[in-house]
Parts: structure tokens; C-alpha cells; sequence
């Protein structure tokens, strides 16, 4: 199909209005964030360190939800030009989880790196959070159309299934440093369940799929 | 001659922001409104209203070297789940709860029980303004002007027996008026308790105001206990009850996880909570953590009520 494309080619819209306008809305929380930070921290409450660092957080998982959110609106909705803003979702749930583990870092850690690192092995919640934000820096790193034809499709793909364990990490995460209130951290475990159990329904069916047409061909060939 | 060196945890003068600059219009209005209000009422405590000045209250020397947190911050930025969980959700929706008027019910091991009237309580004694560290046990602080007087000699009122070696206090129960209780975040009405030796320690103090003025409700109006060498949780707030009794008593969050809140909750920089360090806290207003202090500074006045006591695997 795309070779036979016109010359003006239909992704071009996409490519250069759509892009760059959810481009700015991805950017928007953290320049909301800037901005309040110089010019109205009282925005961001007594705490503004906390605040900013669970904002970070709070973002960084829903840009996450929202990317895993593209298959399932290709499959179900037949819109596959969302397919091709996947990437940037993703590099900016990875961007603002970086910011989220920088800024505790610094502001709450002081850059002590052994005082994360004592973290890291005593607290299981920042245990998790930290996997998640490892399992997230592959799948980074190996964004770019350069590393999709190093790796191959297949194996690039398989790497990337990597974000369903980092999702699971993050939502637990969150579970795990809420005190009482609990709920909306199972709002965002039950999204995200969804989402999970979405990808385990249709992978299901269509193995069942391919075994019955295997066993038709079976069948006519008998 | 005195030569004063500052500590590294001492806030520079040129830090502090006078009170009026962090307190908003909104809020400004809202004082007005309701100290205009209560000046039609007569000037005792009991029909004083959140905002109105509280007069004759005796200067202490606790914490005079102490920057005050704001009282924008002190106000806005609470953990009180009777209101909601989250640190705004008070200020939000306390100001439909009715601190007045008010009665505290004590029973138990004493020999003077009885339902007491809130003016009862609390004008037979000489307010004091108390400037205590207030450290909460999710690793922030704060330095409040607390008005109040000392428990200790509320509860000699009361004549405990000798056989009352725990006190134990008990908020308000009022689904109506304060919006978290109607669904079971904790388990209501929430309790706490202190060992005889730690209510009667004059550190520990029912807080009627703070700033000068009467308890905002959702700093626990209209009477809260103070025990600043302690977690912020274990000072109760809005108490309706004090029961002298001989075994410790329940408290709350030690029932919703036990081993994360001890019954004594002492701030201990050596204890870490299982979910993050105590080491270290945020003093609110400033960016950078500092060191947390056993007893949170206290220890001098508080630490031989625990000689010989495993505070941290034990006792904490």
C-alpha cells in the first residue's frame, strides 16, 4: 500500500500538525509544573517538593495507561493512526517517571546515592518503583528506528513486552506507599487490569483462531 | 558573654515571611467575617470563634529561638482523615464542623468522673503559648505556636486512682460534620493513649489555638492534645473523651498497621518506619531535608521516661 502512496502523503497531517500539537499537550504538565514553581509555588500547597514529586509520578503512570491505551484503540475503534503516536506517549511517561526519580533524588535524597541505594534495598515500594523505572530504560533507549532494524522486529517487539511488567511495578508502586486511602490507587490497578486483561482476551481468541483454521485444514485435507 | 552560633538547622532571618504576606484575601475574608461575628459573643473561650484573638495567654520560653512555620501552611497542609485523607481535604471541609459547644466526658479510674463543659476544662487554668516542633511521622515538620495549658494539671482535677497508669482519649464521632468519617478509612472514632507518666510530663498540653488564636477547626477544634516529643498522629485531636484506665489503651493507627505505628510512636531518627527513613524530615517552607532529632529535640525533658526500654524494636 505504501508504496503505491501519492506523493503528498496522507501521514503528512499526522506528522506535521497532529504531532506536534499532542507533543505539546504531553509537554503541558511539566510546564504547568515550571511555571508554578516560578512564578505560584503556593499552588502546589505547603509541600511543594512532594507535591512536585507525586506529580511527576501521577504522570508518568498515566502517560503509561495512555500508551498502553493505543493497541486496543487500534484494534477496537480501527484507527490506526494512533499507532503512530505510541512512541511519543511512551518517551513521555519515560520522561516524566526520569523527572519523578530525579527530583527525589535531589530534593528528598539530597543526591545522597547511597541513602537511594539503601533505599532501594530496604523499601519495597521504591524497590518496585525503581524496577519499574529499569524495566523503562530499555525500552527508551531502544525508541528509535535505528534500534527497531538492529534488533529486528520480532525481538524488538518481544523486548517491548517489557512494559506490561513495568506497568504492574508502577500501579503497585502506588499501592504500596498510599497509608489509607486506597482508593484511587485501585482505580488506577483496575484501568490497568483492563487494559492487561484486554491483551490477554484477544491473544486468547486468536489462538484459538489459528487452531481451529489449523484444524479445518486438517480436516479438508483428510 | 553569651555568643550564639547558629546551628545549621536554624533558619536564617532572611527566610522568614511575615504571616500576613502567606495568609490569602480568601482567608483574610473569612477571618474578618468570623471574628466579627464572634465579637458580638462574650470573650471566654467557649464562645470564641476559629480566627477571634485569644487574650491573656502567658508568653513561655519554649522554642523562642524556633522559626514559625506559616500560618497559611500550618492551616492548609493537615492530616486529619475525619475530613478526608488527603492534606487539603480539612481546610476544605472542616467549616461545617461545630466546635462549640462542647463537652469532654471523663471516666475511668478516678475519683472526679463526669461530663465537663468546655469552659469548665479549660478556664480554671492560665493559658500558655507553647512553640513546639511539631514532626509528623511521614517525614515533614513543622514549628507551631500552640495556646493551651498543661494536661497534667487538667488531669489532677480529675484525681486519677493509682491503678490509672494509661490515659486514654477519644475524637468526636460526627458522620454529618466531618466527611471522611462517613466512609471506613480508619476505624472510627479515632483513639490514642498515653502512659500516665508521658500525659502528666509538663511538655504534653490540651491546645485550645494556636497563633494567638482559637483552634481552626481543622487543626482538631476545639481542644487537641499536644505531645511534641511524638509522631503528630498520636496528638488526637477534637477530644471528646478521657478515660484514666490500667492497660494500654487502643490507638488507632497502630491498629491499622501495627508494625508500621507503635503504640508509643516516640519521633526516633534511628527507627525507620518500613516504608521510608526517618532520619531525616522537610521542615515545610524549606527545600532541602534536615536531620530528625530523637524525641524530636525533646529528649533532654523526655528521655528517662523511656531508660531502659527497647525503642526500637520493641517499644517504638
Amino acid at each position: 500500500m505504501r508504496d503505491h502512496a501519492p506523493r503528498r502523503r496522507p501521514g503528512g497531517t499526522v506528522r506535521l500538525i497532529a504531532k506536534p500539537l499532542v507533543f505539546a499537550a504531553c509537554l503541558s504538565p511539566f510546564l504547568w509544573l515550571a511555571w508554578a514553581v516560578g512564578y505560584s509555588p503556593e499552588a502546589l500547597g505547603a509541600n511543594p517538593v512532594e507535591y512536585a514529586i507525586r506529580y511527576c509520578g501521577d504522570w508518568a503512570m498515566r502517560f503509561l495507561w495512555i500508551t498502553l491505551c493505543v493497541s486496543p484503540i487500534n484494534e477496537l475503534l480501527q484507527a490506526p493512526v494512533v499507532v503512530r503516536f505510541r512512541r511519543m506517549l511512551g518517551l513521555f511517561a519515560f520522561f516524566y517517571a526520569a523527572l519523578h526519580l530525579l527530583l527525589y533524588t535531589a530534593l528528598d535524597l539530597s543526591f545522597d546515592l547511597g541513602a537511594l541505594w539503601e533505599d532501594v534495598v530496604k523499601r519495597r515500594y521504591i524497590t518496585v518503583g525503581m524496577l519499574a523505572f529499569v524495566l523503562l530504560v530499555p525500552l527508551a533507549v531502544t525508541s528509535t528506528k535505528g534500534w527497531i532494524r538492529r534488533l529486528g522486529g520480532p525481538r524488538w517487539n518481544r523486548l517491548h513486552k517489557l512494559v506490561y511488567p513495568a506497568a504492574v511495578a508502577v500501579a503497585l508502586h502506588y499501592f504500596m506507599m498510599v497509608k489509607a486511602d486506597i482508593r484511587e490507587p485501585l482505580v488506577y490497578a483496575g484501568i490497568l487490569a483492563l487494559l492487561l486483561g484486554y491483551r490477554v482476551v484477544t491473544r486468547a481468541r486468536r489462538r484459538l483462531q489459528r487452531r481451529r483454521r489449523q484444524a479445518e485444514a486438517a480436516a479438508s485435507r483428510a | 558573654m553569651l555568643i550564639r552560633f547558629a546551628k545549621p538547622s536554624d533558619v536564617k532571618p532572611s527566610e522568614i515571611t511575615p504571616r500576613s504576606v502567606y495568609l490569602d484575601r480568601r482567608a483574610f475574608l473569612r477571618t474578618a467575617a468570623v471574628a466579627g461575628a464572634g465579637a458580638m459573643l462574650p470573650l471566654i473561650p467557649g464562645g470564641a470563634q476559629a480566627g477571634e484573638k485569644l487574650s491573656d495567654v502567658a508568653k513561655t520560653p519554649y522554642g523562642q529561638d524556633e522559626t514559625l512555620t506559616s500560618m497559611m501552611s500550618v492551616t492548609s497542609y493537615n492530616n486529619f482523615y475525619e475530613f478526608g485523607p488527603d492534606k487539603r481535604d480539612p481546610s476544605r471541609h472542616a467549616g461545617d464542623f461545630k466546635p462549640k459547644p462542647w463537652s469532654v466526658k471523663v471516666d475511668g479510674l478516678c475519683a472526679k468522673p463526669g461530663e465537663v463543659a468546655f469552659d469548665d476544662l479549660i478556664s480554671p487554668h492560665k493559658l500558655e503559648e507553647r512553640i513546639y516542633r511539631l514532626r509528623c511521622v511521614e517525614a515533614w515538620s513543622m514549628v507551631i505556636p500552640w495556646v493551651g495549658i498543661p494536661l497534667g494539671d487538667v488531669i489532677k482535677r480529675f484525681e486519677p486512682l493509682g491503678d490509672a497508669k494509661f490515659v486514654a482519649f477519644e475524637t468526636v464521632m460526627r458522620p454529618d460534620e466531618m466527611i471522611g468519617q462517613q466512609r471506613p478509612l480508619l476505624n472510627w472514632p479515632y483513639v490514642e493513649g498515653l502512659r500516665m507518666d508521658e500525659a502528666m510530663n509538663p511538655l504534653t498540653i490540651l491546645g485550645i489555638g494556636m497563633y494567638g488564636e482559637v483552634m481552626p477547626n481543622q487543626n482538631g477544634a476545639p481542644v487537641r492534645l499536644v505531645v511534641p516529643w511524638k509522631y503528630g498522629f498520636k496528638s488526637i485531636k477534637s477530644i471528646v473523651r478521657i478515660s484514666f484506665v490500667a492497660d494500654q489503651p487502643r490507638a488507632t493507627w497502630n491498629e491499622q498497621a501495627p508494625h508500621e505505628y507503635g503504640f508509643y510512636s516516640n519521633v526516633n531518627p534511628d527507627r525507620d518506619h518500613p516504608r521510608w527513613s526517618q532520619r531525616r524530615e522537610r521542615r515545610i517552607g524549606e527545600l532541602l531535608k534536615r536531620d530528625t532529632l530523637p524525641f524530636n529535640g525533646y529528649a533532654e525533658e523526655v528521655a528517662q521516661l523511656y531508660a531502659g526500654m527497647d525503642l526500637i524494636n520493641k517499644d517504638f
